[in-house]
């Protein structure tokens, strides 16, 4: 028998660093003070094993929600680095400053009263043609999105093309923190995806036509009827349910029974 | 880190099996999927919510004498993080028609449906806006939104995975808006894989008997979030989002209607009154309670802050019993423990594996039987793979994505994850994942109806906060719909409410009172403070070397 839940292994304790014996710890500056963290740690599990507790700067813990943007330096070489506090892991002598938030300038918009097209992109934020093309964004990018390649796209009237670039954006802002045109790219993205979302992409048809069949109540009788059932009889049509072909072509495939559509 | 030399020998067995896998693969030969009678067994035999131990009974509330596992107990037994006697509840801070606690998904949604019923409405939120479990959603939202599928099949799939212990009434509710969501959301600009005439792109997901899984790319809820987030900002007229001041008290009025809350900014410390003619509580779940020493696909802040809230001021909780382990959570690297590895990696084909390269289940059982496979596997047939770091595995063969659907469907069809892994060495088209079972989901919470009422008149709930919809085990895609959809009728319900007219009287905390007076009565001595807000991940060193006094302050966050 398992016996996972007797005894849960010490070092599985959820996002807790142990320190196994024997191993080995670097030394890590946070805000310029030293602390000897075990090596092979993210950053922020780092910080946590010193003893720091996040309130701001750390939302997912998993490298998609864009809260913890960090900055370093590492001993004796002059570049500062980027990277997401929960996902880089901390080499000897490296030197942390947390960017908890970095304010930029975001235009409210109307979208189902704009006009889908770039001209709209390019009213809202005209500061777009103050880039200056030094790629420092790209750089910054801990998500590797090519942001002047977007913001490129921008300017160039392809909103398809930026909207495809930029998808990968988890909207940390460290491309803002460097921008010497102080364009605030990720909003200029977000614009561009909904627009193009809303307005270049095709809107889905069989969908439109579900929600009408929805809104017109033709499928409350059916859920009155299952909700009505006792479990025998839901476990019946459960087990008997077809099971939709893994390869069958989008919306081709039809069940053999097909009054329950 | 990269696999290490030991690691890479042992891949090499599972590559040794790989073209005989994919040959039966391409014939759509699968590996026999569990009878029920057999589902069973292992659940009962493996899965962690199934052992007795370390569950207790709770001694206080509206579910006084249901069993929890020790931590769930502990915060509903727990005390008030602020002193009633203390609190003057006639300076209020912040007058609004809808207070929303929460800026997840659900939470979010609310907010944009009440602003719609033309409601003022205050966000409060822990961490920064759209720091939630929704943004880590990756495989897809389910809806019936294809010509050989109906909310009819949708909810025969949700009802079966929930091993029929559901809320019918909240399981029609799902199936039935899961398609309005899903329109709601294309007009709000969310980018859907679509063919080119705009059809979406669907696939299964466990359990299901249509391919009615909706996404975009692996990183569909951060797109979700990041769409109705952007529309929240839209509405500055009347929404006004509060950040990093979670809620850690509802208010009552002297009729017992809800009717605001108490707020604590977590940097200064202090506290601000709410007073709202509604509340919608979309607070998520309660991964970040580790239950049983597992780790969590959830977010800081998953503290299970709203069902504590809601418990005290007299709502029941649904199904918190039930726990759900997502099969594949990653076992290595050490990095990236615990985070969560799609389903849609075994929806596109990739085999689940022990140490010799055996397939051993049906890839896509319900999430909490795949999980007690593979618990079963490794732990009592002793065939996981071992970290470095003591940790135990099974193999996720992703490598055979790429030579199922052509080459560079892993970095198409998966891009966050293949960065994840790719940071640490490990390029996933070519080599398998290391996965273990990881606390990934609350399936119960607090008890609403399919309007997504409570019983406290002014109180409404969303999201993983709430309990019913998936019984006691949820399926893939059903929690990104479960958001929008409840919190969406949260949001209308919360504005038709208000605008029918609500008188508020005096603001009250004799609900928090009483329960503290239960928990006397009980013998309840050293209950817990809660809501924690935010876990504490210092070493015993660090906390040791803390001054005694800073520890008993009581406020959590300090």
């Amino acid at each position: 028998m398992c016996e996972l839940d007797t005894k849960a292994p010490k070092i599985a304790t959820g996002d807790r660093a142990i320190l196994p014996e024997g191993a080995r710890t670097i030394p890590i500056f946070v805000m310029g003070k030293q602390y000897d963290v075990p090596e092979t740690l993210t950053i922020m599990k780092a910080m946590e094993f010193a003893g720091f507790k996040f309130l701001r700067g750390s939302g997912c813990r998993g490298g998609i929600c864009g809260a913890c943007p960090t900055v370093y330096r590492k001993a004796g070489d002059y570049k500062l680095y980027y990277g997401l506090a929960c996902q880089t892991v901390v080499e000897p002598d490296m030197y942390l400053a947390q960017i908890p938030f970095f304010p930029a300038n975001r235009a409210a918009f109307d979208l189902e009263a704009l006009e889908g097209s770039v001209d709209t992109i390019h009213a809202l934020y005209p500061e777009l043609f103050r880039c200056v093309a030094c790629n420092q964004c790209t750089k910054a990018c801990p998500m590797d999105v090519d942001v002047l390649g977007y913001i490129s796209a921008i300017k160039q009237g392809q909103i398809e093309k930026a909207a495809r670039l930029s998808f990968d954006c988890i909207q940390c802002g460290l491309c803002a923190s460097r921008c010497m045109g102080e364009i605030p790219q990720y909003h200029v993205a977000q614009l561009a995806r909904r627009i193009f979302a809303r307005y270049i992409q095709p809107q889905a048809e069989h969908l439109a036509k579900r929600v009408q069949d929805i809104e017109a109540g033709k499928y409350d009788p059916m859920l009155d009827k299952l909700n009505g059932m006792d479990r025998e009889a839901l476990e019946k049509l459960y087990v008997e349910r077809e099971r939709e072909p893994e390869f069958a072509p989008a919306g081709e495939w039809l069940p053999k029974d097909t009054s329950n559509l | 880190m990269a696999y290490t030399p030991e690691m890479k020998e042992l891949i090499k067995r599972v590559e040794a099996t790989r073209p005989a896998r994919l040959e039966k693969a391409r014939r759509e030969e699968h590996y026999p999927a569990l009878t029920m009678a057999q589902r069973e067994e292992v659940l009962s035999k493996f899965h962690p919510d199934y052992q007795e131990d370390g569950k207790r009974t709770v001694a206080v509330g509206p579910n006084k004498g249901d069993t929890y596992q020790e931590g769930v107990a502990a915060l509903l037994e727990s005390k008030s993080v602020v002193r009633p006697d203390k609190v003057d509840l006639t300076k209020v801070d912040h007058e609004t028609d809808v207070l929303v606690i929460g800026g997840g998904g659900a939470g979010t949604s609310a907010a944009l449906m009440a602003a719609e019923g033309g409601c003022k409405v205050i966000i409060a939120t822990k961490l920064r806006h759209g720091d939630s479990n929704t943004v880590m959603a990756e495989g897809g939202i389910q809806g019936a939104t294809h010509e050989g599928d109906s909310p009819y099949y949708h909810y025969l799939d949700t009802i079966g995975g929930g091993h029929f212990t559901n809320q019918r009434d909240l399981v029609a509710a799902l199936a039935n808006d899961a398609p309005l969501s899903i329109a709601w959301l294309e007009k709000l600009g969310m980018m859907f894989n679509k063919y080119e005439d705009g059809r979406t792109v669907v696939r299964h997901c466990g359990g299901s008997s249509r391919k009615r899984l909706q996404s975009s790319g692996d990183m569909t809820g951060a797109e979700i979030m990041r769409v109705v987030r952007d529309e929240v900002r839209n509405r500055s007229d009347l929404i006004t989002t509060l950040e990093f001041s979670p809620a850690v008290e509802l208010l009552l009025d002297d009729d017992g209607k809800c009717a605001g809350a108490i707020l604590m900014n977590m940097e200064t410390k202090e506290f601000s009154i709410v007073r709202a003619k509604a509340v919608v509580i979309a607070t998520g779940g309660f991964g970040r309670l580790h239950i049983k020493g597992f780790a969590t696909t959830n977010h800081y802040g998953a503290t299970m802050d709203g069902v504590v809230m809601a418990y005290r001021a007299g709502v029941g909780n649904k199904s918190l019993h039930s726990t759900q382990y997502h099969p594949t959570g990653t076992a290595y690297p050490e990095q990236n423990v615990g985070l969560l590895i799609t389903e849609k990696v075994r929806g596109l084909g990739a085999h689940v594996l022990n140490i010799d390269g055996e397939q051993f289940c049906f890839p896509l059982e319900p999430r909490d039987v795949e999980s007690a496979e593979l618990i079963c596997e490794a732990m009592e047939k002793g065939k996981g793979i071992m970290t470095p770091t003591g940790r135990v595995g099974l193999w996720l063969d992703s490598p055979m994505i790429d030579e199922l659907h052509g080459p560079g469907t892993v970095k198409k069809e998966l891009p966050a994850k293949f960065i994840q892994f790719e940071r640490h060495g490990i390029d996933i088209s070519k080599e398998p994942m290391l996965v273990y079972p990881t606390l990934h989901y609350q399936n119960g919470g607090i008890n609403v109806n399919g309007n997504s009422e409570t019983v406290v008149p002014g109180l409404y709930a969303a999201g993983e906060a709430i309990g019913g919809v998936h019984g006691e085990n949820r399926l893939m895609g059903n929690s990104l719909q479960d958001i929008i959809t409840f919190g969406r009728r949260a949001g209308v319900n919360a504005s038709k409410y208000v605008n029918a007219g609500v008188e508020l009287k005096n603001l009250s905390l004799d609900h928090v009172v009483n329960f503290e007076k239960e928990l006397e009565e009980a013998g309840v001595t050293d209950p817990k403070v809660a809501p924690i807000v935010l876990p504490d991940y210092s070493t015993d060193e660090v906390a040791e070397n803390r001054w005694p006094d800073a520890l008993t302050d009581g406020v959590p966050g300090v």
